[in-house]
């Protein structure tokens, strides 16, 4: 039987297990050590593993980077950025070599390394620690995007991620880290690439992940209607198939993402929709998403990101549509 | 040729105003009465704000809010010595630099209710926005420098950033970009000793950060950063060498008094002994006390500037809250292009946005 833990808690108890585990594990980023990460996501985990648990100068390219040359030599680096945002400093080492040193070197070497992030909106943050960047992680042939969206969806998806041969962009919504609590099985490897059918209906379905989930979950309790909701956990790869199974099912299809709108993940999604499952749509896919600006400043952060009210418009439309 | 040296540096240090209040006579530089007034006063307005802002975000009015308190000498000197037309292109603690150069206080507290509003450049010029992401904006003070230059200009960019900073790729970048153009660019780092909860010697293995520029070719130059006076002097001759298209990196000593954020929590990284040690060399008290013996700053003239200080930041906040309650959301569709798109124009209809015409 597992403990009723909170998400940044699972987080931590994933990393110690997996330093436990594995002798190549590598917890490394900025603050992560001392402080035990703003978030306190790797608290204490320095004291127990003090050589494989490292405070990092303030350097994405850094960070990133590094991970490369640790995993040629066999090491797993799992490092923290600290928000999202800042990954963009160590962008070119993702999108030029973490993600293609597989294919580079014809598959001898690789970079099995687990980029954790938190991301998201709604913790009234300062500029640029709210985003969430995923169209442009899945749009990097070699990655892999991975959203936890519970404390124990956290511990599985983590658990795989860090035991992936491949590298793991792993988002964490900032918002549910401290959030609720759920009791977390001791021995837990959710696969990447496999969606989880988190409520099931006939009238509707609903893709969500991370945060939007459980905002999602929130307006689905207003409708009434049998309303289906999707969590595909990884972006990429995708699993099309308990999507468009859905899909062809209700015959009616809303993607929820708190990216901006134009290029998203809802685009992605649409289009396999069409190609699987158009002849069982009754009415377009429907959007709901961020819009096309910046993350607002926190005084505006709630317009911006959208709401059960949003997600429950969204559905309505898909509903009423004839 | 067998081995031969190739490159020797050496990087000077500077302190006016001694720890023990002693002064050295003739590095002080010549400011009015006037003037030595004017930058304790405002010593004085930036650590009221920072104080009174920490409050407020502990009662929940306020978001996540840097203060400065303990480098208020390394902002306001360097801040002091530039001229109206300079630029300053700041990170996300330079409340002090930024008043200085005349950012009214009510703008930086509307910037930490989480308002847009508080962002905009007062005037339109001189200044670019607080960069959020460590260590980037000092390519842009690169660019003011250089663009200043190719136009024919003399004015400078002064830009701030940490000892953290100093570890980003950008800031190697921009160090060695302004070399290469001859930028007018001045670049001062505070190394408050700490990048939230990580040490200088854990951030790198350099005997000093001033160093960094040697390898750039610009000059590098350490000064007290506690010691008003001593960046006022240093920083002036920077910006005159950055005039003649000579970049310099200053790097200011200095300690982070507070908190990294108000999210922060330096007990958990931080012994009380040396907060306690840096108290002792805090940049305020270290220069009343050297107005003081000038004969500059009696009881009363405190007692005048504190009231006046408490009632501006007062008024600030007031000014501040007012309108928080009936800011527009639409707004964050209004500044995003010059001309919004049609597929944002759409998000905004939706939005219930009005679109003119
Ligand atoms: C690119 C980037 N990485 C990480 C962060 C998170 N962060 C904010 S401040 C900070 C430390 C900065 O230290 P330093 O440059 O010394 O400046 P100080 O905070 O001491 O003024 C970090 C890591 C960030 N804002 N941007």
């Amino acid at each position: 039987m597992g403990e009723r833990l909170r998400m940044i808690e699972a987080v931590r108890e994933t990393l110690r297990e997996e330093l436990e585990r594995d002798d190549g594990v590598v917890v490394y980023g900025e603050d992560v050590a001392r402080a035990g990460g703003v978030f306190r996501a790797t608290e204490g985990l320095a004291d127990d593993y003090p050589d494989r648990v490292f405070d990092a100068p303030v350097a994405e390219a850094g960070i990133v980077g590094v991970g490369v040359g640790l995993a040629a030599t066999g090491m797993r680096p799992v490092p923290e950025i600290q928000f999202q945002s800042f990954l963009y400093q160590g962008f070119h080492q993702l999108a030029q070599h973490v993600a293609r040193i597989r294919s580079r070197t014809r598959g001898t070497i690789s970079c099995p390394m687990t980029i954790r992030m938190p991301y998201g909106g709604g913790i009234h943050a300062l500029e640029l620690h709210s985003e969430s960047f995923e169209a442009g992680f899945a749009h990097i042939p070699g990655l892999q995007v991975v959203f936890p969206s519970s404390p124990a969806e956290t511990k599985g998806l983590l658990t795989s991620a860090i035991r992936s041969p491949d590298p793991v962009v792993f988002m964490e919504p900032t918002r549910l880290y401290r959030s609720f609590r759920e009791e977390v099985p001791d021995d837990h490897e959710i696969p990447l690439g496999e969606a989880r059918v988190a409520e099931a209906g006939d009238d509707v379905t609903v893709i969500a992940w991370g945060s939007m989930l459980r905002e999602t979950l929130d307006a689905v309790e207003e409708i009434d209607a049998s309303v289906e909701v999707v969590d595909p956990r990884t972006l990429y790869p995708l699993d099309t198939e308990t999507i468009t199974d859905s899909v062809k099912k209700t015959g009616r299809c809303v993607v929820v993402h708190e990216a901006p709108q134009t290029g998203g993940m809802a685009g992605e999604i649409t289009s396999r929709v069409n190609e699987e499952a158009f002849l069982y749509l009754e009415a377009p896919v429907e959007r709901v998403t961020g819009y096309d600006v910046p993350v607002p400043l926190f005084a505006r952060e709630d317009a911006y990101v959208p709401d059960a009210d949003r997600i429950e418009t969204g559905i309505r439309n898909a509903l009423e549509f004839s | 040729m067998p081995e031969e040296e190739r490159a020797q540096f050496t990087i000077r240090s500077v302190q006016v105003l001694s720890e023990d209040e002693s002064v050295d006579e003739e590095l002080v530089p010549s400011l009015s009465d006037e003037q030595l007034l004017e930058l304790y006063e405002q010593m004085k307005r930036s650590r009221r704000l920072d104080e009174r802002a920490v409050s407020l975000q502990r009662r929940g009015e306020l978001g996540t809010y840097a203060p400065a308190i303990g480098q208020e000498a390394a902002q306001i000197g360097s801040a002091f010595a530039m001229a109206e037309d300079d630029w300053i292109v700041p990170s996300f603690r330079e409340q002090p630099a930024l008043l200085t150069r005349g950012t009214p206080p009510h703008r930086i507290l509307q910037y930490a209710l989480g308002m847009e509003e508080g962002a905009e450049i007062p005037g339109g010029e001189g200044a670019l926005p607080p960069a959020i992401p460590v260590g980037s904006q000092p390519l842009h003070a690169v660019g003011v420098g250089w663009g200043e230059a190719l136009q024919g200009r003399s004015n400078v960019a002064v830009t701030y950033f940490g000892d953290g900073a100093t570890s980003e790729g950008d800031v190697y970048e921009a160090l060695n970009i302004a070399g290469v153009y001859d930028a007018q660019t001045v670049f001062v780092c505070q190394n408050n000793r700490y990048a939230i909860s990580t040490r200088l010697e854990k951030q790198t293995d350099a005997e000093t950060l001033a160093q960094k520029a040697i390898a750039a070719g610009i000059e590098g130059i350490q000064v007290d950063g506690n010691d008003v006076l001593g960046v006022y002097r240093v920083v002036q001759d920077a910006i005159e060498s950055a005039r003649n298209g000579n970049p310099v990196m200053v790097e200011a000593l200095t300690y982070r008094r507070s908190m990294h954020t108000t999210s922060d929590d330096p007990s958990v990284y931080r012994e009380s002994e040396e907060e306690t040690e840096w108290e002792a060399r805090d940049p305020i008290v270290r220069f009343q006390v050297y107005l003081e013996n000038r004969g500059l700053l009696d009881e009363e003239t405190k007692a005048t500037i504190d009231d006046r200080v408490e009632s501006e930041i007062a008024e600030a906040i007031d000014l501040a809250k007012e309108g928080r309650e009936e800011i527009d959301p639409a707004d964050m569709f209004r500044h995003v292009y010059a001309e919004m798109p049609p597929e944002l124009e759409r998000q905004y209809e939706a939005f219930g946005g009005e679109v003119d015409g």
